[in-house]
């Protein structure tokens, strides 16, 4: 099991009022399973994200990472975890304007430490070029278009080899044309074996994905296995029309 | 076991970095940093040019005692009023030239040593006259201790010494004030009443110093004997170590010896004071730190302005960037990599202030330098006052530095990466 959470509850506090966001989720994720968590704004997916991403802790239940608890982490910890097992992607790209894209995507790799300068920079080239920017590392975010920034932002997520891609509407800032190259993408890094986990409210965004969780709430009110059915370009084509 | 082996690897990797990343921040905002870093600036430029300054008069004064000699002991006479000596009068207490016969060898570390005598008197030649010239007794040995030249006729021998002759040396000021040739070598004058043979000219003393004149440059020089046989002077002692490190040798055997020839019983006080031209170098070191002390007040007031001045610039820093702060913890920065990054960026700010400061107060030294007359004009920044300025402005820089380091430290990641 890659990801167990147990009756996870999230409650923020505004003035004296008490929001649930999350209101008791289960969700078991196995290893090279393609989610897309689906619903409206203020459905608690958001807030699951960064529960599933170490950036927030849960208040009640247990979050279990390959087999490890979470919840107990110090916020250390909890930075170890990012860097180590996730692979963020995000609706505005977050590049850092004054970094290339190299220095971009060797960010995460520095935090990491124990690699020497050349690993790093061979490591992050490899990305890169996965993600299809062989030709493009030297060049600022201001010099790339949206596609190729986001294209930064995978490579950036995939520098440390996480256990899970998590994308938060990886394709919210983009136009149909490329999103249509973006999706491909986490197509493929999925063929290869990459656990992602996305946020959309796209549904031809969503339909990429092996399985659909809609949630109203702060609950998982559906939770679909649609199988293995990637569409094929030919298929998008006729989507667009 | 691997962490305990890269951790500090991983340490120079994000120093690295967050320098790499500093200096980027400063040269994007060139205006905003030079701008921020002026209470810094100030500091530094004032703290180096006032330790410039002070390190010149030092070096003026070091020069000036070199040609006084710092290897010199004077001998006086010291009534101590207590104990026995205090129903004694002076006529008791003062010197004989008895008292220093065998110093040379009782005393291994003087080099040589001359009686003294030292009145105001008046000295007449035909018509002219100087009233309160200093007429000096001396033995043959003063033209070894004091390094003044005879520039014409010739220095006192033991001839002179010990027939007592009335034979004199002068110097040019008294030699033009009494009207005399240039080649006055064999003309007399009158001291007391009494006639005087010219020998010789010798220099006058430095003049200029940082102690104006040193005394009156009226001078005449008798030989010892004839001033004692004359007028049973009051006498002292001037004599000089063989190397300057020896001076605190000296005082010892000096001190046993005369407590020896004057009979001094175990219990009773000194009846004599060794004064060392190093005491007054003391002196001056004492004011040279006062002055450094209120200086350093005003110092540490410009830097406290100047760091207030780096906490308000780096908190601004801090909220532009949140968004980088939050990105940067999404992909797995420790708050404590983010504290590193925050605290290198303020110190090498404030490194940046102490080099422009360092060149200002260098621009200022220069100028105080050319101050005339102000005895400055060795004035220069030493290294250690550079160091010096660098640690301080370094250590402004991690104070003011990290409350705002902290406070983008505990940023939530989340609350960053939604600020706009």
């Amino acid at each position: 099991m890659l990801i167990c959470l147990k009756n996870v509850t999230r409650v923020y506090k505004v003035g004296v009022e008490r929001i649930h966001a999350l209101a008791g989720i289960n969700l078991e994720v196995e290893p090279n399973e393609y989610v897309a968590v689906m619903g409206a704004s203020g459905s608690g997916k958001s807030t699951l994200m960064n529960i599933l991403g170490c950036l927030d802790r849960c208040s009640g239940g247990t979050y279990e990472l390959n087999g490890r608890d979470t919840t107990r982490l110090s916020s250390g910890g909890l930075a170890h975890v990012r860097n180590t097992q996730i692979g963020f992607v995000f609706q505005s790209f977050e590049l850092l304007p004054r970094l290339n894209a190299l220095k971009n995507v060797e960010l995460p790799l520095i935090y990491a430490g124990g690699t020497t300068w050349l690993a790093r920079r061979t490591r992050a080239k490899e990305k890169l070029e996965r993600v299809g920017l062989a030709g493009r590392i030297r060049h600022r975010p201001n010099q790339l278009s949206g596609g190729e920034k986001q294209r930064v932002a995978i490579a950036r997520a995939l520098s440390n080899n996480p256990s899970i891609l998590l994308a938060d509407e990886p394709t919210g800032n983009l136009d149909s044309h490329t999103s249509r190259d973006i999706m491909m993408l986490f197509d493929e890094l999925h063929r290869q074996g990459q656990t992602i986990v996305m946020v959309t409210h796209e549904e031809d965004v969503a339909r990429h994905a092996e399985r659909i969780l809609h949630m109203r709430d702060g609950k998982i009110i559906s939770d679909e296995h649609t199988g293995d059915r990637r569409l094929t370009p030919e298929d998008m084509e006729v989507d667009d029309a | 076991m691997l962490r305990v082996l890269t951790a500090p690897l991983l340490f120079v990797a994000l120093l690295v970095q967050s320098i790499r990343l500093a200096l980027g921040q400063i040269w994007a905002n060139k205006m905003r940093s030079t701008l921020t870093t002026v209470g810094i600036v100030i500091g530094v430029a004032s703290v180096t040019s006032v330790i410039a300054a002070l390190t010149g008069l030092r070096a003026k004064v070091l020069k000036d005692f070199e040609t006084l000699g710092t290897n010199k002991i004077f001998i006086v006479p010291h009534w101590p009023r207590e104990g026995k000596f205090r129903h004694f009068n002076w006529r008791q207490i003062r010197f004989r030239p008895k008292q220093f016969e065998g110093l040379l060898e009782r005393c291994p570390s003087i080099e040589d040593y001359t009686l003294m005598t030292d009145r105001g008197q008046t000295v007449y030649h035909g018509v002219h006259s100087i009233d309160g010239a200093r007429v000096n007794g001396i033995n043959p040995s003063w033209h070894r201790i004091e390094n003044r030249s005879v520039v014409a006729g010739r220095p006192f021998t033991l001839m002179d010494e010990e027939n007592g002759w009335q034979v004199c040396l002068i110097t040019p000021d008294v030699r033009d004030e009494l009207r005399l040739d240039r080649d006055c070598i064999g003309r007399r004058i009158v001291i007391d009443r009494r006639s005087f043979q010219i020998v010789g000219v010798v220099e006058g003393r430095v003049k200029g110093g940082m102690f104006g004149d040193m005394g009156s440059s009226k001078e005449v020089f008798i030989p010892f004997e004839t001033a004692w046989r004359l007028w049973d002077p009051w006498i002292y002692a001037m004599a000089s170590c063989r190397k300057p490190e020896l001076s605190k040798e000296a005082q010892a055997e000096l001190r046993f010896f005369l407590r020896q020839s004057r009979r001094l019983g175990p219990g009773d006080p000194d009846t004599f004071r060794l004064e060392v031209i190093e005491e007054y170098l003391k002196t001056f070191n004492k004011m040279a730190m006062a002055i450094t002390a209120v200086a350093g007040g005003v110092v540490g007031i410009s830097l406290l302005v100047g760091g207030v001045g780096i906490m308000n610039i780096m908190l601004v820093s801090v909220s532009e960037r949140t968004r980088e702060i939050g990105l940067r913890k999404a992909v797995g920065a420790k708050p404590s990599a983010i504290l590193l990054q925050f605290l290198v960026e303020s110190v090498v700010l404030c490194l940046f202030g102490g080099l422009l400061g360092t060149l200002a107060g260098q621009g200022m030294t220069s100028l105080i330098a050319k101050i005339p007359n102000a005895s400055l004009d060795m004035a220069y920044i030493p290294l250690w006052a550079i160091g010096l300025s660098f640690g301080f402005a370094g250590s402004v820089g991690v104070f003011f530095g990290m409350f705002p380091a902290i406070k983008a430290a505990r940023l939530d990641p989340i609350e960053a990466l939604r600020h706009e």
